[in-house]
């Protein structure tokens, strides 16, 4: 960071005041010249963390995609199928149990379990052609969107949260003042999507934890750089190949189950979070979890703002990020050529 | 996937003879096909001409710039469908439609050129997005680009007219003829998608088709040896999408509407499932895959019905259909018919048999 600072020394003061006035836009109490310009700090403020929220549901899908895509080079078109299939068999299990918390473990096991018979099924079959694959994996899409339609039908299901965690928490981030005490308003956020949020941030954290502190995670980091070498050292590479491709798809069951939580699920929301998953890994780089986590953030952040400030035009702004990265950094932000 | 090039022998000389000696390797098969092609509506009914024909010959050309960008230049582009919509969206827009707040009006001779420009600059644009990446990189992008022209369609209602898009969209009465009369309309789609085939099997054959499958087979070495391959890449996306983009004009004349759901994530999937079920090695695949398609689509919910089976099970009969290609033939229905061709070859050739070549 040092070295940064002092290769760019304009770069960096652009960057510090533009994270200072981030900070006064998120803390401080607006001035009114402001809130005319602007609107209400309670809108601004609702945008924000809906997008770092929606950017914890993008991570939770988008990362399993860019696990499997840097380890086994394998575009899985199938990955929103698996994200949707996760919802509907959360939503049937929280609603046979009555407990929400089963639904993640369920959605995890099934979805996992399907990915499992996808790699030793399909995958194994047509290693190294990568276009096969991906077209293989269009077909499952396919098949996967028609047999859902068919079980659970075209309707809306929204899994309940629980009551604990039901309704609005107030927050510490001031949303206004009154205007006859002069107290200030803190902003009221629905309490399920911060637990959901803190849920993805420690799924991340623990997704690091294991690819940098553990021998399975060393043995992963290696066939992401070269599998040719890590099987010739006698590594079971398709017993790893086997977890990551399970995980992977766990995870994004996992990821239905939190959006179906708090959006809701139906078909055509496997494409949706297809595309987002394609965005955020194109955006953050590769085969990267850090460059997953950052696009995530920065898709979900763009997506609530640009349908709070401009409506018409919010699937444009996420394009543009994407074309900006994809002009100036191929390989995606955080991502190696 | 085992892509073979199609290399004639182009340029072989200038005189006459030497000029029409392609028409000596036209098979007598390839005369039939042609035949029965033009005495068509002789015998068949209105339905079949404008909605197998018609439809499969427009899916076609859509499928050939899919065939084009994949089989010569491996890059395989989802954007196809999309530039189509654009196309049709800008024929809407430019010329006539029901909706007369945002049509135009131009006549067909500026508003047609028109659209093919601008889906033309469209998919050259996207397509110089998309070769700044590789290999499954390029399907990855362009089925974002062709998300956000979805999603971007139904959101504008500006320029867009949003959700319901554009209805009354019509052919000009060229020479007095309504040319959405299903022969009038067979023979417009059958000229249009046996010039786009022709066009793209001689530019196959010429030096830039050639060049182009080079920089598909090894892009290092036909840089090393002074080809532009980003230029060329991009050429290919061009070319590709003036095919597509006539195909999409012709796609929404034959439903006279154009809406985001034209050019939306089923319609760009199935481009790619036609074309790859068709085929990627020759041009011809990616009618065959639409024909099959149209036929599967229009005729398979009366098929399932009379199994027993409900109706709407029919994309899953594509996806199954798909599928089945995609694992036992890489190279489609063309490869199929390759392989069972050299089969029966074979056991024809007892000589070739004996001497060991057989399996």
């Amino acid at each position: 960071m040092r070295v940064f600072v002092e290769r760019h020394p304009i770069w960096s003061l652009l960057i510090g005041l533009a994270v200072v006035f981030a900070l006064w836009l998120i803390f401080a109490v607006w001035p009114p010249a402001f809130l005319d310009a602007f609107g209400r700090k309670k809108i601004f403020l609702n945008a924000l963390l809906n997008g770092i929220t929606l950017g914890g549901l993008y991570f939770l899908v988008a990362s399993g995609f860019t696990l499997i895509f840097g380890l086994m080079r394998n575009v899985n078109l199938a990955h929103g199928s698996l994200y949707l299939l996760g919802g509907y068999v959360g939503y049937e299990f929280a609603d046979l149990t009555g407990y929400w918390l089963l639904a993640f473990p369920a959605a995890f096991v099934v979805v996992a379990a399907l990915g499992v018979v996808l790699q030793l099924a399909v995958f194994r079959r047509m290693e190294g052609q990568d276009l096969r694959q991906t077209l293989v994996t269009i077909g499952i899409s396919i098949v996967l969107a028609d047999l859902m339609l068919w079980i659970w039908g075209g309707d809306f299901y929204q899994i309940e949260a629980p009551s604990w965690l039901s309704g609005p928490v107030e927050t510490f981030l001031v949303s206004g003042v009154k205007r006859s005490s002069g107290e200030a308003i803190f902003l009221k956020y629905p309490a399920v999507r911060l637990a959901i949020f803190a849920a993805s941030m420690v799924v991340g954290i623990a997704m690091w934890l294991v690819l940098n502190r553990t021998r399975i995670g060393m043995l992963i980091r290696a066939g992401v750089d070269d599998r040719d070498m890590l099987s010739a050292t006698g590594v079971r590479i398709q017993m790893i190949f086997v977890l990551v491709f399970a995980f992977g798809a766990g995870l994004a069951g996992i990821g239905g189950v939190v959006g179906g939580t708090f959006q809701s699920m139906a078909p055509g929301e496997d494409v949706r979070f297809l595309l987002a998953s394609l965005v955020v890994v194109i955006v953050g780089g590769m085969g990267s979890i850090p460059g997953a986590a950052l696009g995530a953030l920065l898709i979900g952040v763009a997506e609530q703002f640009g349908s709070v400030y401009m409506p018409t035009y919010a699937v444009v702004v996420t394009f543009l990020i994407m074309v900006l990265v994809l002009a100036f950094r191929p390989q995606g932000l955080l991502g190696r050529s | 996937m085992a892509l073979q090039a199609n290399i004639g022998t182009a340029g072989l000389g200038t005189g006459v003879v030497e000029r029409l000696a392609w028409l000596r390797r036209v098979t007598p098969g390839t005369w039939l096909v042609v035949l029965i092609l033009l005495i068509m509506p002789a015998f068949a009914g209105d339905f079949v001409l404008f909605q197998v024909f018609g439809w499969s010959f427009i899916l076609g050309m859509i499928g050939l710039s899919l065939m084009f960008l994949a089989g010569y230049g491996g890059m395989v582009s989802l954007v196809q469908m999309t530039v189509a919509g654009c196309a049709g969206y800008m024929v809407a827009i430019f010329g006539d439609s029901a909706i007369t707040t945002i049509s135009l009006g131009w006549p067909w001779y500026l508003a047609i050129p028109v659209a093919v420009v601008i889906a033309t600059l469209f998919g050259t644009l996207s397509g110089a997005l998309a070769v700044r990446t590789e290999g499954i990189y390029t399907i990855m992008i362009t089925l974002a680009i062709a998300s956000a022209f979805f999603y971007f369609t139904r959101q504008n209602y500006v320029i867009f007219n949003g959700f319901s898009g554009f209805n009354g969209v019509l052919p000009p009465a060229l020479f007095g003829v309504d040319w959405r009369q299903p022969t009038a309309f067979y023979y417009l789609t059958l000229f249009w998608a046996a010039l786009g085939y022709a066009i793209v099997l001689y530019v196959s054959r010429s030096p830039f088709g050639l060049a182009l499958q080079g920089v598909r087979d090894n892009p290092r070495r036909m840089a090393a040896l002074g080809f532009n391959v980003t230029a060329h890449r991009i050429a290919a996306y061009a070319f590709a999408s003036v095919i597509a983009a006539v195909g999409g004009i012709l796609l929404v004349w034959s439903n006279a509407q154009v809406s985001p759901g034209t050019a939306g994530i089923g319609p760009v999937i199935d481009i790619l499932v036609i074309a790859v079920v068709g085929g990627l090695g020759r041009p011809i695949g990616p009618f065959i895959g639409a024909l099959i398609y149209v036929l599967l689509r229009t005729f398979a919910l009366d098929v399932l019905v009379a199994l027993g089976l409900a109706g709407e099970r029919f994309q899953l009969l594509i996806g199954l259909g798909f599928l089945v290609i995609v694992f036992w033939s890489p190279d489609g229905v063309l490869g199929l018919w390759d392989r069972l061709r050299a089969r029966a070859e074979r056991s024809r050739d007892v000589f070739r048999v004996n001497a060991g070549r057989g399996r």
